[in-house]
C-alpha cells in the first residue's frame, strides 16, 4: 500500500474512533504516525497494538477500537479461498469440501466446528468463521447486490445445540453435575461466544468492503456500558454494569476522601492551641484544630422493583450497599404495589447478587394484582415503618412513577419529604416521556425534587452530589 | 539521549521471556513502542496481573537497574524529587570560621554536596541504562501527577538553586496504576498506554507453567480452566494471574494432582479473598 494510502485510511480510522466517543488530540495522532514508522506494518497485531498505545487511554474505548480497526485494516480482502491461505497449512479442514457451488453441507460444517470448539485454536476457528460466512451468510437482495447477516450463519450451524455433545467429550468419563461439568460448560461457552464474535466481525468485513468502511462504523460500535440506558439495557450490559458495580464504589470513595482532606479542619481544639502557646510565651501563635469529622447520613432507600424497572433498582441498591461505609445506615425497602422492608437481606460483607435474588423470591411485595401501585405502596411503607424516615435521613425513591393509572397518595409523599433531611425521586425514564401516559410523574415532581437518572454515568453524578463532604 | 535498548518486538519477546515474563503481541510491541520514541508507558489493570512484573522484567532483560518509586498518600517532593540536607547546612554554617564572607556559605550550602537525591533525580541523573518504575500512582495525591509532567515530557528537574538538570540518557519509564481513579488528561497524553487485562487461557497456561515448572501440564489446564470459570462469575475481585500461581504452588506443596471437588474446597481461599465471593463459587461450582 501506498504511504499516502496508508496515512488516509489512518486519518478515516480516527475519525470513525472520535465518531464513537474516542477523544484523539493532535498529539496522539503524531505520536500514532511515528509509532508506524517504528513497527513492522506488515504484522497487524503490532499495527493494532501501536495504535492502541497512542491513542487509547481508557479500557473501556477497547471493544469500539478492536470493532474499528478491523473494519478499517481488514485482515484479509475478498473470499477466503485466497490470500488468506496462502502460506498455510489448511490440509485436513473439513469445511474444504464446500467450497465452490451447491448447497454447502451444513453437517459437515457443524462437525468440523464441533471439533474447533474442542481444540480451541483460534486462527482455525477465525478461518473457519470466514468460509461459513461466505458459504451461508450472503443473501442476494437485488441483481449485482448482495447482503451478508450473521444470523443466516449462527441459525445454520446453531452452535448452542453442540454443547451436550461436547460436554461429553470435555469431561471424558467424569460425572456430570459437579464442578467438572461447571468449568467445561464455561470453557465452552466462552469458546462459543468468540466464534460469534468472529462471524459477526467477518460479516462486517464483507458489508465494509461493499459499502466502505465509513458506512459500518456508524453501527459496529456499542455504547459503553456506562452510557447504555438502564430500561433498554440487555442481560449482557446488565451483568457488565454490576461487575462495574464496585470499581466504581471504589472510585467514588477515594474521591470524596481526597475532597474531604482538602476540606476546612473543623473546631479549635482550646487545649492544644493554649500548650503549643506556653513555648511562645503565652502568645498562640498557631493555633491546632480538630479533624473535621464528616457528616454521615443515613440512607434510605424505597424502589420499584416490578419487571420494567427491576434492572435499574437492583443495580442502584447494589451500588448503595458497596458504599454503605459512607452512611450511617442504609435502610431498602421495595414495593410493586405493597411495600416490605428487604435490608434484611442484605448482610455486611454478603454477596449482594445473591441478595437480590433472595428478595425477589422471599420478600413480601405484592398485594393485589402486581402491577406497580406507587400511591399503596407509599402509604404502607408511611404506616408501617414510621421510624425510617428521620431528620437525619436521605431518602431516595428509585422508580419510574407508571402509577397503572391509580391513586397516587401525594400528601403521603409530601409528609415523607418534609420529615426528611434530603429527598430525590430518581426516575429512570428519558425526561422527554415524564408525564406521558400512565406517568404519575408531573404529580410526584411537585412533592419532591425528580432526578433523571438513565445510565450509569448520570448515576455516578447524583451520588457525588448526595454524598456529604 | 536516546539509546533504544531492543532491535524489534520479536527481540521483546524473546528477552523478556528470557526474564521470564511471556509477552503478547500487545505488549511486546508497546514496551518495543516505549523503548524506541522515548515515552513513558502508563501500565493500567487490575491488581496481580504482572505490572510490576513488566517493569522488573524489561530491567533485567536489558541489563538495567530499576529505580523504583512506590506512591502512596502524601508523597511530596522532597521524597520524589530531591532534598536539601537541612542538617548539614546546618553544620556547614556553624562551623564556617568569622572571617568567611556570607556570599561564600550561601554559594557554599547550595551544592552538590548538601543534595539528597530521590528516585526521580537519581533516574535522570544516571548515565548508565535505567528503568524508572513509579508504581501505583493512582494512589499519590493528584498534586504529584503536576510533578511527574516536567520530568516525563522533558526528562529534566529544575532545581531554583542549581538550575535545571537535563538526563543524560533517558531511562526507560514504567507508571502502574490500578485505576481507582482517573489520572490526569496531562499525564495521559505525555505517556503511551497499556490495559493489562487476564491473559487468554493459553498465555495463562504458559505463564503458569513456567512459573512453576513442576507442575503437571494436564493439572495446569485444568486450574487455568477453573480460574477462568471463577473470572465468569461476578465477584467482588475475581483471581488474576498472581493468584493463579500461588493457587499451582499451593497444590504442589499439597501433593495434588487433580483438580477436583475436595482439592477446590480445600484451597479456595488461595484464590478467592472475601467471603463472599467464597460462598458464591462454593454455591455455583457446586462443591457443597
Amino acid at each position: 500500500m501506498a504511504t499516502g494510502g496508508l496515512i488516509e485510511r489512518e486519518i478515516g480510522f480516527f475519525h470513525a474512533l472520535r465518531d464513537a466517543g474516542v477523544s484523539i488530540s493532535l498529539a496522539e495522532v503524531l505520536d500514532a504516525t511515528r509509532a508506524l514508522g517504528a513497527v513492522d506494518l506488515l504484522d497487524r497485531e503490532q499495527l493494532r497494538a501501536a495504535y492502541a498505545a497512542t491513542t487509547l487511554k481508557r479500557p473501556a474505548h477497547r471493544p469500539a477500537f478492536d470493532a474499528l480497526f478491523d473494519l478499517w485494516f481488514p485482515p484479509v480482502t475478498g473470499d477466503p479461498s485466497g490470500s488468506a491461505r496462502d502460506g498455510e497449512d489448511s490440509g485436513g479442514e473439513p469445511a474444504e469440501g464446500a467450497e465452490g457451488d451447491g448447497p454447502p453441507d451444513t453437517e459437515a460444517m457443524r462437525e468440523a466446528l464441533r471439533q474447533l470448539l474442542l481444540d480451541g485454536d483460534e486462527e482455525a476457528m477465525r478461518r473457519f468463521a470466514r468460509e461459513t460466512v461466505r458459504d451461508l451468510g450472503r443473501a442476494d437482495t437485488a441483481p449485482g447486490r448482495q447482503n451478508w447477516f450473521s444470523y443466516r450463519v449462527l441459525r445454520g450451524l446453531s452452535p448452542e445445540t453442540l454443547m451436550s455433545s461436547l460436554l461429553d467429550n470435555l469431561l471424558a468419563g467424569q460425572q456430570r453435575g459437579g464442578m467438572a461439568e461447571k468449568v467445561a460448560r464455561q470453557t465452552i461457552t466462552e469458546r462459543i461466544r468468540q466464534f460469534q464474535e468472529m462471524v459477526e466481525s467477518e460479516v462486517r468485513r464483507r458489508l465494509a468492503e461493499d459499502r466502505g468502511p465509513e458506512q459500518l462504523s456508524k453501527t459496529a460500535v456499542q455504547p459503553l456500558a456506562e452510557q447504555v440506558d438502564f430500561l433498554r439495557a440487555s442481560r449482557n450490559d446488565m451483568a457488565e454494569l454490576r461487575r462495574q458495580v464496585f470499581p466504581l464504589a471504589r472510585r467514588l470513595a477515594t474521591r470524596l476522601t481526597a475532597k474531604r482532606r482538602l476540606g476546612d479542619s473543623g473546631r479549635l481544639d482550646f487545649r492544644r492551641t493554649v500548650r503549643a502557646s506556653l513555648a511562645t510565651g503565652g502568645v498562640p501563635l498557631t493555633t491546632y484544630h480538630r479533624p473535621h469529622k464528616p457528616h454521615k447520613p443515613e440512607l434510605t432507600v424505597i424502589c420499584d422493583v416490578s419487571g420494567s424497572v427491576a434492572g435499574f433498582a437492583h443495580f442502584t441498591l447494589m451500588l448503595a450497599y458497596a458504599l454503605s461505609e459512607q452512611f450511617t445506615k442504609v435502610r431498602a425497602f421495595a414495593f410493586i404495589d405493597t411495600c416490605d422492608e428487604v435490608s434484611r437481606f442484605f448482610t455486611p460483607g454478603g454477596d449482594v447478587a445473591d441478595a437480590l435474588a433472595r428478595m425477589s423470591a422471599e420478600a413480601n411485595l405484592v398485594w393485589f394484582d402486581g402491577h406497580s401501585d406507587y400511591g399503596h405502596s407509599l402509604k404502607e411503607f408511611a404506616a408501617n415503618y414510621p421510624d425510617a424516615v428521620g431528620p437525619r435521613t436521605s431518602l431516595l425513591i428509585l422508580g419510574d412513577a407508571r402509577n397503572n393509572y391509580r391513586a397516587t397518595e401525594v400528601p403521603v409523599l409530601r409528609s415523607l419529604v418534609s420529615r426528611a433531611r434530603h429527598a430525590y425521586w430518581l426516575n429512570p425514564e428519558p425526561q422527554a416521556y415524564w408525564g406521558s401516559g400512565d406517568s404519575a410523574t408531573p404529580v410526584y415532581a411537585e412533592a419532591i425534587e425528580m432526578v433523571e437518572v438513565r445510565n450509569a454515568v448520570q448515576l455516578e453524578a447524583f451520588v457525588q452530589r448526595l454524598l456529604p463532604t | 539521549m536516546l539509546q533504544p535498548q531492543f532491535a524489534s518486538t520479536a527481540d521483546v519477546t524473546e528477552r523478556l521471556s528470557a526474564a521470564g515474563y511471556l509477552t503478547d503481541d500487545a505488549i511486546a510491541t508497546t514496551v518495543f513502542l516505549a523503548d524506541r520514541l522515548g515515552k513513558p508507558l502508563l501500565v493500567e489493570g487490575p491488581a496481580g496481573v504482572g505490572k510490576t512484573e513488566l517493569a522488573k522484567a524489561v530491567a533485567q532483560a536489558t541489563g538495567s537497574e530499576l529505580i523504583r518509586l512506590q506512591c502512596y498518600e502524601g508523597l511530596d517532593e522532597a521524597r520524589a524529587l530531591y532534598e536539601w540536607n537541612y542538617k548539614k547546612q546546618l553544620l556547614r554554617i556553624q562551623a564556617s570560621k568569622d572571617d568567611d564572607s556570607w556570599d561564600d556559605i550561601h554559594d557554599d550550602v547550595f551544592a552538590e554536596e548538601f543534595l539528597l537525591s530521590r528516585p526521580l533525580l537519581t533516574a535522570i541523573r544516571r548515565t548508565e541504562p535505567t528503568v524508572l518504575l513509579i508504581d501505583e500512582t493512582d494512589k499519590a495525591d493528584v498534586e504529584v501527577e503536576g510533578l511527574l509532567l516536567e520530568v516525563l515530557s522533558d526528562f529534566q528537574i529544575t532545581i531554583p538553586e542549581l538550575g535545571t538538570i537535563v538526563a543524560v540518557r533517558r531511562p526507560i519509564v514504567f507508571l502502574t496504576s490500578n485505576a481507582t481513579r482517573e489520572l490526569s488528561e496531562a499525564l495521559k497524553r505525555r505517556c503511551l498506554y497499556l490495559h493489562l487485562d487476564y491473559p487468554s487461557a493459553e498465555r495463562e497456561k504458559a505463564i503458569v507453567l513456567s512459573r512453576v515448572p513442576e507442575i503437571a501440564e494436564q493439572l495446569a489446564e485444568q486450574l487455568v480452566r477453573t480460574v477462568r470459570a471463577l473470572r465468569s462469575m461476578e465477584l467482588k475481585k475475581s483471581p488474576s494471574i498472581s493468584e493463579s500461581i500461588d493457587w499451582a504452588q499451593t497444590l504442589l506443596a499439597l501433593g495434588l494432582d487433580t483438580l477436583d471437588e475436595e482439592a477446590v474446597k480445600t484451597t479456595l481461599g488461595v484464590v478467592l479473598k472475601h467471603a463472599s465471593d467464597h460462598q458464591r463459587a462454593s454455591s455455583q461450582l457446586k462443591l457443597n
